[in-house]
């Protein structure tokens, strides 16, 4: 049994901002994979909450934008995103990513959105989405607001989302994806069904013949209480020859990251992780660039 | 021949379509529900308690504390019960506890109209306590002052053993003279287990009621009538005033095997004028409130002569008892004992066992019993021996093991039957064990493979430690079929199926026409003791073939009244034939006939018990080819082959599919299982399937499972122990395999991946400072 005092099912997004308006303590529930399990857990005692979970229709699905940009909606479960031709064809790293969050049930019924506005570290698109330097469309009472997702993440469980606010697209520019290909690591103890010890997510842009890195960019799931690029690590290795490149990009990430010590993993161990599979993430991501590495 | 069919289960169909019954399934709704307090310290004394919040919300039927239930103390492991004091379980539990053991120690219950009033309540319970500190190893336990946990033991020693195995070569005196020889290669190790849990996928759940003076519990359990005579001790009341009914249960792995929280909903029960209660625990309570698997660290030697032979051993194993007695120390006694038997040392053997209370969540019965935990220890030192003095680790293995004939010095348990070398050579081939050996010498690189093996041997029931004792009864149907009626369970392992064949081929007629009363009714199953031990194919075995050749006879008795002038009959294809085999009668007809006659009716039944006085060893080995990851301490396990010596197979399919759930136990004990607790507050940490990392469908190879079918003279069919061994070699065969790989010998579980890499960076494996 569920401790939830009342449910509110939304008709529109205005109606849902309606309803967080009227309930400040009310609290949202989209897929339900985050927030059920605390309410299980017995951490929001009588909850009110304000389902999106029919708004399908304004917050679900994934587009191309004319100028090339990919929009995604926030209510498009993990698997929405892993089989989207659009993000197969432009974006494929962001659907191997989503496709490593827990098991199949959880990814048809987790959102994308709900992964990121749950605001935790090991969410499994939080580190290619910084890499990918995504904004977040959000609405309120007084309308939209664009945030990059570099100034989203606040704390553990905090993101740049007021109460009555509603994520209502990811948006990805062109630019960021466009001439770059990734690889996301999901280190964990299972190969299924786990939460990650280190998630790490590299693009790459290669020069024309595949033997230079011209741009990187990295970034980290646990490494760090919120996720988190590597702004060292990719400045070292801009313009180096790729097998040196990857040498090198594991000490160099190690100047930006903090894992803390838990008694789910040491920081050692999770130094160790950092070095070790920035450079084999880095490969991969080279490797569908076409590298030969 | 019915024994030796690959049939498919007898309850397949009603389990994957869903018709069958399970505990929650039954339970009348509504029903009152009960949660239970646990307390926010793991040693002390609750000193006060104000239930009076709780008590006025509305919905609250009840609270109850431990300073209202009675005043008994009671044992909960899964044994027979002894008539003979000095062999009795402890009895160190009460319903509800004042003095705290566990983080999380039963303290009070709530009995409520649903169950988030039930949690709303819990939370409105005010207690005090007084707080002593955490003792969650055994070194701080046994430490001078640290504390009674009970106060029957005031060292925290629940009990010690040692026993040495008489000296058979007059030029020593003691095993210790031996392992001292500088003549012999002298070998000196340290090994330690962890705390693991079963994870069977249904919590242990119950529902109980009063009737006619009675309570009445349904529960998922492996020992109905175990349970039944426990609720009886727990609450002081005659044994026949209690009905315990077990229906199909979602795994138990011996943790069902003890005597949970039956009791305590018994007497919820009786305080809420006997309307049925629901006490249903969460996985979270299930890890922390239910057993698990012993801790245990092992201090061994070896003296070995320059052949391979080994001339003595000694072992020194301390068990981690947790809060409260269990299963005790019953378990390193098995373990010690395990360690020995495997490979009798020529010279002697001396070990020593003890079993220590500490403030960790209790240990009890987990599949193998201590065994699985000597052999992981027996296991990597026979690798480390003939790694470090220059043996093949098979060739010292085959000169070692225990050869047929073997009796145990100490309880006699003899070898009736032996394949442990066939299962070893046949698992070696299959793995291509000599070519891989010799491919993975001399491997650089950041990831590297290797093979590993070990093998073991697991006796049959608990005869002659424990009474072993097992009754059935047969029923005539109007068409010729048979009821079998059992007190052994059927617990997802597949007993029912094996039953109805053995009573078939017993009977002499089709399986397809024995049909098992699956569910156990205390009131009406004959007397068994239930599923553990691996023994019910061959304790109950020998009760189903006398009952099920008595019912023949019966059969064919009547027959002979209805066919006075035939000689010798015999069934055959569901009828009553003659000596030349021309069919006289169909069962069928027979049957209806002894129903209804009117010269002489007569309902055909036949009931017996089995006093079982016999045991024998069962054998098997594992091999385990693995990829090791080394800058990430990553153990891919490729391959996985368990070969086995279980005697005669009674159903293949099955015995194959129970060896594959026990390899896979057995990977989550090498690789990534483990209790967690917090040092500083005893509480578990990782008391959830998210966190305690059991293995997915996606962390398996293929697992194959192979068999050597002796014929065991002692088994009712030529059989022997399956259920638990197929968990007990998997964790040292994948530790040796790392060995094999990396050259680093990891001498405790699990080889989860954090601790590898510090291994590797130790063994130079891995450069990072």
């Amino acid at each position: 049994m569920y401790d939830i005092s009342s449910l509110y099912q939304a008709t529109s997004v205005a109606d849902a901002i309606r309803a967080l308006q009227a309930d400040p303590k009310a609290i949202l529930i989209a897929g339900g994979t985050d927030v059920l399990i605390k309410i299980r857990e017995g951490r929001l005692p009588g909850c009110s909450l304000v389902s999106i979970h029919e708004l399908g229709e304004e917050l679900r699905g994934i587009a191309l934008a004319p100028n090339g940009d990919v929009e995604i909606g926030p209510l498009s479960t993990f698997r929405d995103v892993t089989f989207s031709p659009i993000i197969r064809q432009h974006i494929p790293v962001l659907g191997e990513a989503t496709d490593m969050a827990g098991g199949p049930q959880l990814r048809a019924v987790g959102t994308i959105g709900g992964n990121v506005c749950n605001g935790v570290t090991s969410a499994d698109s939080a580190s290619t989405l910084m890499a990918l330097d995504a904004v977040l469309v959000v609405r309120g009472p007084a309308g939209e607001r664009r945030v990059p997702i570099s100034q989203w993440y606040k704390g553990v469980h905090q993101v740049n989302l007021a109460h009555d606010e509603l994520l209502v697209k990811l948006l990805i520019p062109r630019e960021n994806y466009d001439g770059f290909t990734g690889h996301y690591i999901k280190y964990a103890q299972r190969s299924a069904m786990d939460i990650a010890t280190l998630g790490v997510s590299c693009l790459v842009k290669l020069s024309e013949d595949k033997r230079l890195v011209r741009q990187v960019k990295l970034a980290f799931g646990v490494a760090n209480p919120v996720p988190m690029r590597s702004p060292a690590a990719e400045a070292a290795v801009a313009g180096l020859p790729l097998e040196e490149a990857i040498a090198q990009i594991g000490k160099a990430a190690l100047q930006d990251v903090n894992p803390r010590t838990s008694w789910r993993a040491s920081r050692e161990f999770r130094l160790q992780l950092v070095e070790e599979l920035s450079g084999r993430a880095l490969r991969e991501a080279a490797r569908k660039g076409g590298a030969a590495v | 021949m019915e024994v030796g069919r690959s049939i498919p289960r007898v309850d397949a169909a009603d389990k994957v379509t869903g018709r069958a019954k399970y505990t929650d399934d039954l339970c009348p709704r509504p029903v009152l529900e009960a949660k239970i307090l646990h307390s926010t310290i793991a040693n002390g004394w609750v000193k006060s308690m104000d239930i009076s919040a709780a008590q006025a919300l509305p919905g609250v039927v009840k609270v109850l504390t431990c300073f209202d239930v009675p005043d008994i103390q009671y044992p909960t492991p899964g044994h027979p019960w002894s008539v003979e004091k000095g062999h009795q379980d402890v009895a160190d539990r009460k319903l509800l506890s004042r003095r705290v053991r566990i983080y999380g120690e039963d303290i009070a219950a709530v009995v409520a109209e649903d169950e988030i009033t039930a949690l709303h309540a819990l939370e409105l319970i005010r207690v005090e306590y007084e707080e002593y500190p955490v003792l969650l190893e055994p070194g701080q336990a046994m430490a001078p002052g640290a504390g009674a946990i009970h106060e029957e033991h005031p060292d925290n020693i629940l009990a010690k053993m040692d026993l040495r195995t008489p000296i058979t070569d007059p030029r020593y005196e003691t095993v210790e003279q031996v392992l001292d020889d500088p003549q012999l290669y002298q070998f000196r190790g340290h090994y330690e287990t962890q705390q693991v849990q079963h994870c069977h996928i249904e919590n242990p759940v119950s529902f109980a009621w009063m009737e006619a003076g009675r309570i009445h519990v349904v529960t998922s359990t492996q020992i109905p009538h175990i349970v039944r005579r426990v609720i009886g001790q727990a609450l002081g009341i005659g044994w026949g005033r209690i009905q315990v009914i077990k229906p199909y249960i979602g795994g138990g792995f011996g943790n069902k095997q003890e005597v949970l929280y039956e009791p305590l909903n018994a007497w919820l029960t009786t305080q809420v004028g006997g309307r049925c209660v629901r006490l249903d625990v969460s996985r979270e309570e299930t890890f922390q409130n239910t057993r698990s698997r012993h801790p245990i660290s092992f201090d061994v030697a070896a003296a070995v002569d320059r052949e391979g032979n080994l001339m003595a051993r000694s072992c020194t194993a301390i068990s981690n008892q947790g809060g409260y007695a269990s299963h005790g120390n019953a378990i390193v006694a098995n373990a010690i004992t395990g360690f020995r038997q495997l490979y009798p040392d020529r010279v002697g053997h001396h070990s020593t066992a003890c079993t220590v209370y500490t403030n960790r969540p209790a240990p009890g019965a987990m599949r193998g019993y201590g065994i699985p935990q000597c052999n992981f220890a027996a296991e990597c030192m026979m690798e480390d021996i003939a790694q470090k003095f220059g043996f093949d680790p098979i060739e010292l293995r085959l000169k070692n093991i225990m050869p047929l004939g073997y009796v145990d010095p100490f309880n006699g348990i003899t070898c009736h039957s032996t394949g442990l070398r066939e299962c070893i050579l046949k698992g070696a081939e299959a793995m291509g064990w000599d070519e891989l050996r010799a491919q993975y010498r001399n491997q650089t690189g950041p990831v590297r493979r290797g093979v590993g093996m070990a093998c073991f041997s697991y006796k049959t029931g608990v005869y002659p430690i424990s009474l072993e004792t097992a009754s059935a009864r047969m029923v005539l149907n109007q068409d010729g079929t048979v009821q079998l009626q059992l007190g052994a369970t059927e617990i997802g392992q597949g007993g029912d199926t094996v039953f109805s064949q053995m009573a078939a081929e017993a009977i002499g007629i089709p399986t397809e026409d024995v049909h098992i009363v699956s569910f156990q009714d205390t009131d009406t199953a004959p007397f068994d003791t239930g599923a553990y031990a691996s023994r019910q194919t061959y304790v109950t075995g020998k009760a189903i073939k006398k009952v099920g050749l008595e019912f023949r006879q019966k059969l064919l008795s009547y027959a002979a009244e209805l066919f006075p002038q035939a000689g010798e009959l015999t069934i055959d294809g569901r009828a009553i034939a003659d000596e030349t085999g021309e069919r006289l009668i169909s069962l069928e007809d027979l049957a209806t006939t002894a129903f209804y006659s009117l010269e002489h009716s007569v309902h055909i039944t036949a009931e017996g018990t089995n006093h079982c006085k016999e045991n024998t060893f069962a054998f098997g080995c594992c091999f385990a080819q693995v990829e090791v990851d080394i800058p990430v301490g990553k153990v891919k396990v490729l391959r996985l082959i368990n070969v086995h010596d279980s005697g005669r197979l009674i159903n293949p399919s099955l015995a194959a599919a129970q060896v594959h759930g026990g390899m896979s136990m057995g990977m989550g004990y090498a690789l990534s299982e483990e209790m967690k607790l917090d040092p500083k507050t005893g509480r578990l940490l990782n008391g959830n399937l998210l966190d305690y990392k059991m293995p997915t469908s996606m962390d398996h190879p293929d697992l194959t499972a192979l068999f050597v079918e002796t014929d065991d003279p002692s088994g009712p069919f030529g059989n022997k122990a399956l259920g638990e061994p197929p968990a007990i070699p998997v964790a040292p065969a994948i530790r040796n395999a790392v060995l094999n790989a990396t050259g680093v010998a990891v001498n405790t579980l699990p080889l989860s991946p954090q601790k590898l890499v510090e291994e590797f960076t130790k063994g130079g494996l891995i450069g990072h400072v």
